[in-house]
């Protein structure tokens, strides 16, 4: 890492630490959950900007991992971080589950496959009802004792998410990462070339989902409720919105999609109950103006001037 | 006659509902290479403006030719006014479409709220059809005709009709159609207005047997997704050998795994894309 890119880092962790002293309360919850989903759009980036598949199903796979920490620790009375783990585990499992199935498609039929797989959990979630408590959800307080505080889960969220963050960087800028990108620029040639394409898809494919599963293991922390819109397709469409807003492909870019996205929520909840017209609005005009995301527009328009 | 029979009925009742939705989505698809994510969407306000028009007419025959309709216009503007700037991305199509669908479920709440409604069945299909030991309800009966009678009316419309050859010359060739004088944009537009006037008519019938509520148009279209994923895209014999599957599937995945249904036609699925990824009777772009 060069000295200037290292300063830019420290800059702007020790940014976002002063978040809970200059912004105390409830926007220091807000800050909180832009920070458990910007790590689901990063993992979404890596298999939409980094491999070129556009995945439905992470909305999915984030929420098996809420249901899973929220079921052991309040219905079977276990200790919150096994549950985490537990709940990463069965994300982890969905995630290979629906890779093997996946890989074997791209473009528009990964998209359709992969909202059919997400759809299918939601289904299984809403009528599952003496486990998943079917359209009530599971509530209960699942935060262990010493993160109650919200300036303490703050932090321990701005940790763990900058150890992910980390661990994603490393893995997209990895010769494993960079045998991705190969794939999506052109598939039969890295074929050719005697990479094995479908282990490098299933792998990249699991590794993303993994790290959707740790954001939703987290997200239980934070919101201490779950029901089945935390799984269902509005998840995933909001994740996907996310990483396309930040800019597929920058990874870095989920953050500012997240932050965007989750505080115009936040100001639109409190006028109007009508998030979802938003939404689809939003995603309607991303489409059109400016697909290759905020950030890909601004570093389009840097690029131009410096020429 | 026995349960089983009687499931065995309402699968294939439901198959013809299924196929209804299922083949507007795969001719679009197929036809056009536009995924449209919003034609859930398009089948619950379909259903909507069934129900509407019904309260006012009085006449069931009336509300399914408003919902052809008024979808077939919704489906024009979709077409021609957003789907316009996308052209040729194809993943942007998918996602564009996929936003107009959140934007048509949320209008449809502001405008009908988040009650289920059912659409009338006009009098002389009330009841069941009693035929000795047979017993079984008409109007079910009459969705498992229409959805035969519009499987043969597609297949002649593609195969026997001028606009079904020049829509099959299209998708081959469209520039040299083009260039032999005819508008493919407008062969295309035509396409989709009828793909999506198939999926309001779903929503009239659609709406009398399984209601009509807020959740309703992603649940019919992750079937729809279900049925072109098995039978592969712009099919119409997949679409409606993928129904049959699904639908019997679903129905009698409910009634031995009431809990897990959803689930059930996860494992098709599951099994065909192992073997075939591209779906029965899909073939490569």
């Amino acid at each position: 890492m060069s000295p200037r890119r290292l300063l830019g880092v420290v800059a702007a962790l020790g940014g976002l630490a002063l978040v809970p002293v200059v912004f105390p309360g409830y926007r220091t919850s807000l800050a909180t959950e832009m920070l458990i989903f910007a790590t689901l759009a990063m993992s979404i980036d890596i298999l939409a900007g980094y491999t070129g598949r556009t995945p439905l199903c992470h909305g999915a796979i984030f929420g098996v991992a809420t249901y899973v920490v929220l079921y052991y620790v309040t219905v079977m009375q276990g200790s919150p971080w096994v549950g985490v783990l537990l709940g990463v585990l069965a994300a982890t499992a969905v995630a290979i589950v629906f890779a093997l199935l996946a890989i074997r498609t791209s473009g528009v039929y990964f998209l359709l496959l992969t909202l059919a797989l997400g759809m299918i959990v939601w289904g299984v979630c809403l009528r599952w009802t003496s486990v998943t408590g079917g359209e009530n959800g599971l509530r209960g307080s699942v935060r262990p004792q010493w993160l109650a505080d919200p300036a303490n889960l703050y932090y321990f969220m701005l940790a763990a998410g900058a150890i992910m963050t980390l661990a994603m960087w490393r893995f997209v800028n990895s010769p494993f990462g960079l045998t991705l990108k190969g794939i999506r620029e052109n598939e039969t040639r890295m074929r050719t070339l005697g990479y094995d394409v479908s282990l490098h898809l299933f792998i990249g494919f699991t590794v993303s989902g993994f790290f959707a599963g740790v954001s939703g293991a987290l997200y239980a922390f934070f919101n201490s409720f779950v029901s089945p819109s935390t799984v269902g397709l509005a998840q995933s469409v909001e994740g996907l919105l996310m990483a396309i807003v930040g800019g597929v492909g920058t990874l870095f870019g989920g953050l500012i999609g997240a932050a965007l996205i989750i505080g115009l929520e936040n100001v639109v909840s409190a006028y109007t109950e009508r998030w979802s017209l938003v939404l689809g609005l939003m995603f309607i005009f991303t489409m059109i103006l400016a697909p290759e995301g905020v950030l890909g527009k601004l570093s389009q328009l840097t690029l131009k001037r410096r020429r | 006659m026995s349960a089983t029979q009687f499931q065995l009925l309402n699968g294939l009742t439901f198959a013809a509902l299924l196929f209804l939705v299922a083949c507007g989505f795969t001719l679009i698809f197929g036809l056009m290479r536009i995924v449209n994510l919003a034609h859930g969407a398009l089948y619950l306000i379909g259903g909507y403006v069934a129900l509407a028009a019904i309260g006012k007419t009085g006449s069931f025959v009336a509300g399914i030719a408003a919902a052809a309709a008024a979808i077939a216009l919704l489906g024009f503007f979709i077409d021609r006014f957003l789907l316009g700037f996308v052209k040729g991305f194809e993943l942007r199509q998918v996602l564009l479409t996929l936003g107009v669908a959140f934007v048509l479920n949320d209008l449809a709440l502001v405008i009908w709220g988040g009650d289920t409604f059912s659409v009338p069945i006009p009098q002389g299909l009330q009841g069941p059809l009693v035929l000795g030991d047979f017993a079984y309800p008409r109007y079910r009966l009459f969705v498992l005709g229409v959805g035969v009678l519009v499987f043969v009316l597609l297949w002649l419309l593609i195969h026997r009709t001028r606009l079904g050859a020049l829509i099959r010359a299209g998708v081959d060739d469209a520039e040299t159609v083009e260039a032999m004088g005819v508008d493919i944009r407008r062969v295309f537009a035509g396409t989709f207005m009828i793909g999506a006037a198939l999926a309001g008519i779903g929503g009239a019938l659609g709406g009398a047997f399984l209601s009509l509520y807020p959740t309703a148009d992603s649940e019919i279209l992750v079937f729809s997704l279900a049925v072109v994923i098995i039978g592969g895209r712009g099919s119409l014999a997949g679409a409606a050998v993928g129904s049959l599957l699904v639908a019997m599937l679903a129905n009698f995945g409910q009634v031995w795994f009431p809990e897990l249904a959803y689930f059930v036609i996860f494992g098709p699925m599951a099994l065909l894309l192992a073997f075939r990824p591209l779906g029965l009777f899909g073939r490569a772009a």
